[in-house]
C-alpha cells in the first residue's frame, strides 16, 4: 500500500482553519526559522481518513482476532474504559493545575482516582504503598530496581548485583542493570527456580532477586516460601514482575507471600489496551520498610478529606516521569477494577487458568509440552519430533495467522526449543479456543502429509514473509531512504 | 460475572477435559501459607454505575477556565478525526507487531511516523516512540556515553526543562555519571557557558529550543563545538514550532528529542504523552526502542518489519541499549494522524496563530505599570514576565475568578519569584487576553 508521503500532493489543501494571516517570520529573525517547508504529506482530510482506516483493515487486534500472545494477556478492552478516559474533565486537565497554590481544588477528582486507585492496588496485592508514575512494564522494573538500590544505600550496604532466573523476561536484566547493579543468571531446574542454584548464587553482595510468579512457562514457582527466607536471610529484596499477575489475583497477594517490591503491567491484567506497542502502565507496590523510597509526588488525603501532592520524603528515589504517571491508563484500569470488584478479579484468575489448561490439555497429544503439568494462565508447547517433517514454530506460527488467529509467542522463553508460549485470557469463550485449537491440530497433522503449504505460510495476508535480513541490512528507516 | 463468557456447563466440561474437578485443583501449586489473608475489594458494579461514579470525578476536576500554563505542555486543538481513527480497535487492542505479516498497518503507520518525524527535524532516523520528553533526554544521553565509551560527565543547560532535569537527577543517581549544569542567563541559554563546560571529557550536551523560558536560539556553534570533542549534541524541541523554527538537523545536533505532547495528545492530567527520539545516521545502532524498516515479502511486495532488534532487550538482556519495549505506540499514531490532517500549512499556520497572540499578550501585558519582559530576546508562543509581585499570589487571585494567567517560576527557580510563564496556543483569543491583562492591571493596581 503506497505512503501517506506517496499519496501527497503539493499544495493540496489540509486542515489549513485560517487562523490567521500572520507568518512566523513577522516574529523570528530569518536566523532562527527552518531554511525549507517542512516535507509533510498534502491531503484532503478524506484521504487521511481513508489512509487509515485502509491501515487499519492490515492489522490483527484482540477485537478482530484470537490473540493468545504468551505474557501479554490481551484480554478484551471493555469499550466503556475509552469512554471514561475521554471525559473532558479529565483530557483537558493540565497537569501542572495541581502543583498551583490556588488551582489544588481543581484537581480533587483525578487526585482521587490516584488515591484510591493506589489503595485498590494495595490489597489486591498486599503491598503497603505504591507508585502510579511508571509509564510501562519495564519502566516500573526500572524504578523497583532504583528503590531496592536506594534501601541499601540508606543501610549502608555495599550490594551490587541483581539475581535474575534464566526464564526471566529479557526486561529485568536490563532494568537492573540501568539501575546500575550487575546482573547473574541462574539456570533453572523442572522449569522453576532450583533452590540449590539460587543459595550458590545468593551472597552479601546480591541487592535483589526479580522473580516471575508463576514464571515464563506458566509453572509456579513451588519452592516460593523457601525461596523468600533465603534472600531475606542475606538482606536482600525480593522483587516480583507483574506480567503474569492475571494468574493469581485472589489467589496469592504477593505481599503476604513475602515480595517486597511488585510491578504491574495495567495493559494486560487490568484490561487496558495495548495500542500497537503502548501506552502501557506500569505501577509499582512496595512493602512497609521501602515506601519512604517510593518516587515523589505522592498523593495523600487531608483529614479534611481533601487530595493533596506530597513531595516531602527526602529518601525518595525522585522523579521517574514527568508528572504522575500514564493518568489515562490509569482510569481505564481504575474502572475496570470497579466494575470486576474482588470477586470479578478472582472469577478473572481463575477462567484465565482453566483456559490455558484447557488448551494444554488438547494438544498434549499433539504437540510436545516439555513442562506438562497443571500450568497457571500460560503454557509453553513445542515444534520438535519427527512428525513434523520439519515444520517450526515459526511456521505454525504463520499458518495460524492464515486461519485468522493471532500466533502464540514463539521463540521465547529462550530456555525452551522451538518455543510456542500460549495465553489465552479467561475473556475468550470455549467456541473461540476449541477453533483455534482445531485450526492448530489441523496445522500440525498437516506437517505429516504437506509441510510446504506449511513453510509457504501465509498466504492469505496483504503480505507473504518479510525478509528481516534484508530489512536489518539495507536500513530504510524512512521513505527518504534507500536512495544512496 | 463481566467478560468471563463460560457457561456453567461449559465450565464443567472444561474441567473434565483438564482432569481436575473443581476450580481450586488448579491452583493446587500455591501452598496454604502463601495463600490472601485479605482481599477486601469492593463489589463489582454495573457499567453504568462505574460511568456515573467517573463522571462524578471528572466534574470534581474544574477545566472550564482560560489557561495560559505552558511550561511545555499546551492545550492544542485536536481535530476530531484523530480521536475516531486512533478509536479503531484494529488498532488499539493490538500488541507490539511481533508478527509482520499480521501487522502490516501499525508497522506502515509506525514507518510514516518515522519519515514524518525525520523530516521535521532533520534526523537520519528515529524510533517508535519513548515514554515522554524527559525520557526521551535520558535516553539520548545515554547514546552519548556509550558512544564516547569511557566519558561519565553530562553538560545540561539550566533552561533545560526542570521538570525533566529532575528527572535525569533521579535516573542518573546510580550510574555513575557527573551532572554539570550551567546556570541560564536572565532565561537564556548560556551558549558560551555551555561551550567552556563542554570538554574532551564529557559525553553529551542538552539543550532545549525555544528553551523553557520560551527563548528561541541556534545552538550551530554548540553543536560545532561538541562535535570538535567528541561529544553527543542533544537538541530537545518543541515539534509544533519545528514546522517554523531552524531544525536541530540544521544546527548539526547528533540527537534529536522532543515531547510530542504538542500534536495530538490532550494534556490528560500529564499522559499519555510521547517522547521522540531522533539521530544521525552514525548513530542508529545506539537508539533505544522499536525501529521499523521496509523491506519485501517472498513475492517482492513491499512491506515493514521490526528491524534492528540484536540492540533490544528481548534478546540481548542486560547488555541492551534500553529496558524499554512497551513504548507510546498508539500516541505515535496519533502524533502522524494529527500531522497528516494539518499538513504543512496547517502546522505552520498553527505556530504562527500561536506567536501572533502570545506577542499581543506580551505587548498587551508589560503595558500594565510594574510588569515587564523576564528576558529580551525572540520567542515563540511563550514568554516569561518579572511582576512587581509574588507570581504565586497572583495566580491565586486570578485562578480564583477563572483565569489561570501562567505558571509561576519561582516553583523551579530560586529568585524568581515574582516571574510568570505565559503559554498561548491557537485556542485562546484576544479577548480572553484582553480580559486576563484587565485583571491582572487591577489587581497590581
Amino acid at each position: 500500500m503506497r505512503t501517506l508521503f506517496e499519496k501527497s500532493t503539493p499544495c493540496r489543501k489540509g486542515m489549513c482553519n485560517n487562523l490567521t494571516t500572520s507568518k512566523a517570520a513577522d516574529y523570528l529573525p530569518a536566523e532562527m526559522m527552518r531554511g525549507s517547508r517542512v516535507r509533510l504529506p498534502e491531503l484532503g482530510e478524506l484521504d487521511v481518513v481513508r489512509h487509515f482506516t485502509r491501515l487499519s483493515k492490515r492489522n490483527f487486534g484482540v477485537d478482530g482476532n484470537f490473540y493468545p500472545l504468551g505474557s501479554c494477556t490481551m484480554k478484551y478492552n471493555p469499550k466503556f474504559t475509552e469512554n471514561v478516559a475521554a471525559l473532558p474533565g479529565f483530557t483537558r486537565l493540565h497537569p501542572l493545575a495541581a502543583q498551583l497554590k490556588g488551582a489544588g481544588h481543581f484537581t480533587q477528582g483525578a487526585l482521587e482516582v490516584m488515591y484510591d486507585m493506589e489503595s485498590l492496588l494495595c490489597e489486591i496485592t498486599g503491598m503497603a504503598g505504591y507508585t502510579l508514575h511508571p509509564m510501562a512494564g519495564a519502566h516500573g522494573e526500572l524504578t523497583g530496581a532504583m528503590i531496592i538500590a536506594a534501601y541499601h544505600k540508606s543501610k549502608g550496604n555495599k550490594k551490587t548485583k541483581i539475581i535474575c532466573p534464566d526464564s526471566a523476561h529479557g526486561t529485568n536484566p536490563a532494568s537492573a542493570a540501568l539501575a546500575g547493579f550487575d546482573v547473574v543468571t541462574i539456570e533453572s531446574k523442572d522449569g522453576i527456580v532450583d533452590p540449590e542454584a539460587l543459595r550458590a548464587a545468593l551472597d552479601d553482595e546480591v541487592a535483589g532477586v526479580m522473580l516471575t510468579c508463576p514464571n515464563t512457562l506458566g509453572l509456579f514457582e513451588s519452592h516460593l516460601p523457601e525461596i523468600v527466607k533465603m534472600i531475606h536471610d542475606v538482606d536482600a529484596l525480593l522483587y516480583y514482575d507483574g506480567a503474569n499477575m492475571n494468574a493469581i489475583m485472589g489467589k496469592m497477594r504477593v505481599g503476604d507471600a513475602g515480595f517486597d517490591v511488585v510491578h504491574w503491567n495495567l495493559h494486560k491484567t487490568l484490561g487496558t489496551p495495548h495500542g500497537g506497542g503502548g501506552p502501557g502502565s506500569g505501577p509499582v507496590g512496595v512493602c512497609e520498610k521501602l515506601v519512604p523510597f517510593l518516587p515523589i509526588s505522592r498523593v495523600k488525603k487531608l483529614e479534611d478529606g481533601r487530595y493533596v501532592l506530597d513531595y516531602d520524603h527526602p529518601q525518595s528515589i525522585g522523579y521517574m516521569a514527568p508528572f504522575y504517571g500514564n493518568f489515562g491508563v490509569m482510569l481505564k484500569a481504575y474502572a475496570y477494577v470497579l466494575r470486576l470488584g474482588g470477586e470479578g478479579l478472582t472469577r478473572a484468575s481463575e477462567n484465565a487458568v482453566l483456559s490455558a489448561n484447557y488448551m494444554r490439555k488438547r494438544l498434549e497429544d499433539v504437540l510436545e509440552i516439555p513442562y506438562n503439568r497443571i500450568c497457571m494462565h500460560e503454557f509453553v508447547a513445542s515444534a520438535v519430533g519427527e512428525k513434523l517433517n520439519g515444520v517450526r514454530a515459526l511456521d505454525i506460527a504463520k499458518a495460524l495467522l492464515d486461519k485468522g488467529h493471532h500466533a502464540p509467542t514463539i521463540y521465547f522463553p529462550l530456555i525452551v526449543k522451538e518455543c510456542m508460549m500460549m495465553e489465552p485470557t479467561e475473556t475468550e469463550c470455549k467456541d473461540t479456543l476449541d477453533g483455534f485449537l482445531d485450526d492448530l491440530i489441523e496445522i500440525v497433522k498437516r506437517a505429516e502429509t504437506d509441510p510446504d503449504s506449511i513453510k509457504a505460510a501465509p498466504v492469505t495476508l496483504p503480505v507473504t514473509r518479510l525478509d528481516e535480513t534484508k530489512a536489518a541490512r539495507d536500513m530504510v528507516l524512512t521513505d527518504d531512504c534507500g536512495c544512496e | 460475572m463481566p467478560y468471563v463468557p463460560h457457561t456453567e456447563e461449559e465450565t464443567k466440561q472444561m474441567l473434565k477435559t483438564v482432569g481436575v474437578t473443581s476450580m481450586d485443583e488448579l491452583f493446587a501449586d500455591i501452598p496454604p501459607e502463601l495463600r490472601p489473608k485479605s482481599f477486601d475489594l469492593p463489589k463489582g458494579l454495573s457499567e453504568m454505575e462505574v460511568m456515573a461514579r467517573m463522571e462524578r470525578l471528572a466534574a470534581r476536576n474544574k477545566v472550564d477556565v482560560v489557561s495560559f500554563l505552558g511550561a511545555g505542555f499546551y492545550d492544542h486543538h485536536i481535530p476530531a478525526a484523530v480521536d475516531a481513527l486512533i478509536s479503531r480497535g484494529e488498532f488499539y487492542t493490538a500488541y507490539t507487531p511481533y508478527q509482520p505479516e499480521a501487522s502490516q498497518g501499525t508497522l506502515q503507520a509506525i514507518f510514516e511516523f518515522q519519515t514524518a518525524i525525520c523530516r521535521l527535524l532533520d534526523m537520519d532516523c528515529t524510533n517508535a516512540s519513548v515514554y515522554d520528553g524527559g525520557s526521551a533526554i535520558f535516553e539520548a544521553m545515554m547514546m552519548g556515553v556509550r558512544a564516547s565509551k569511557k566519558r561519565r560527565k553530562l553538560v545540561i543547560s539550566e533552561a533545560l526543562s526542570p521538570i525533566y532535569r529532575i528527572m535525569l537527577s533521579s535516573y542518573t543517581s546510580n550510574l555513575n555519571l557527573e551532572l554539570v549544569t550551567v546556570p541560564h542567563k536572565q532565561g537564556q541559554t548560556d551558549i558560551k557557558g555551555l561551550m567552556d563546560a563542554v570538554d574532551t571529557d564529557t559525553a553529551a550536551v542538552v539543550v532545549q529550543n525555544p528553551n523553557f523560558f520560551g527563548q528561541v536560539n541556534d545552538f550551530t556553534k554548540l553543536c560545532d563545538h561538541a562535535r570538535s570533542v567528541k561529544a553527543t549534541s542533544v537538541v530537545s524541541v518543541y515539534p509544533l514550532m519545528q514546522s517554523v523554527l531552524k531544525t536541530p538537523g540544521e544546527m548539526g545536533a547528533d540527537v534529536a528529542v522532543a515531547e510530542a505532547q504538542s500534536l495530538g495528545q490532550p494534556l490528560s492530567f500529564g499522559g499519555p504523552y510521547l517522547g521522540i527520539m531522533a539521530c544521525t545516521k552514525k548513530m542508529v545502532r545506539q537508539l533505544p526502542g522499536r525501529i521499523v524498516g521496509r523491506t519485501v515479502d517472498s513475492q517482492d511486495r513491499t512491506g515493514y518489519v521490526l528491524t534492528l532488534q540484536a540492540r533490544e532487550q528481548h534478546i540481548r538482556r542486560q547488555k541492551a541499549t534500553s529496558n524499554i519495549c512497551s513504548n507510546q505506540a498508539l500516541c505515535a499514531l496519533r502524533t502522524l494522524v494529527h500531522m497528516s490532517l494539518l499538513g504543512p500549512g496547517g502546522l505552520e499556520q498553527t505556530a504562527a496563530r500561536c506567536m501572533e497572540l502570545a506577542h499581543f499578550a506580551a505587548k498587551r501585558l508589560t503595558a500594565i505599570p510594574g510588569v515587564e519582559m523576564y528576558s529580551e530576546g525572540p520567542f515563540c508562543n511563550e514568554f516569561a514576565l518579572k511582576l512587581p509581585v509574588s507570581a504565586y499570589d497572583v495566580v491565586d487571585a486570578l485562578t480564583e475568578r477563572g483565569y489561570v494567567p501562567g505558571f509561576p517560576l519561582g516553583r523551579y527557580y530560586d529568585g524568581l519569584e515574582n516571574c510568570l510563564l505565559v503559554a498561548c496556543t491557537e485556542k485562546h483569543t484576544r479577548e480572553d487576553i484582553g480580559i486576563m491583562a484587565e485583571m491582572l492591571g487591577g489587581l497590581l493596581k
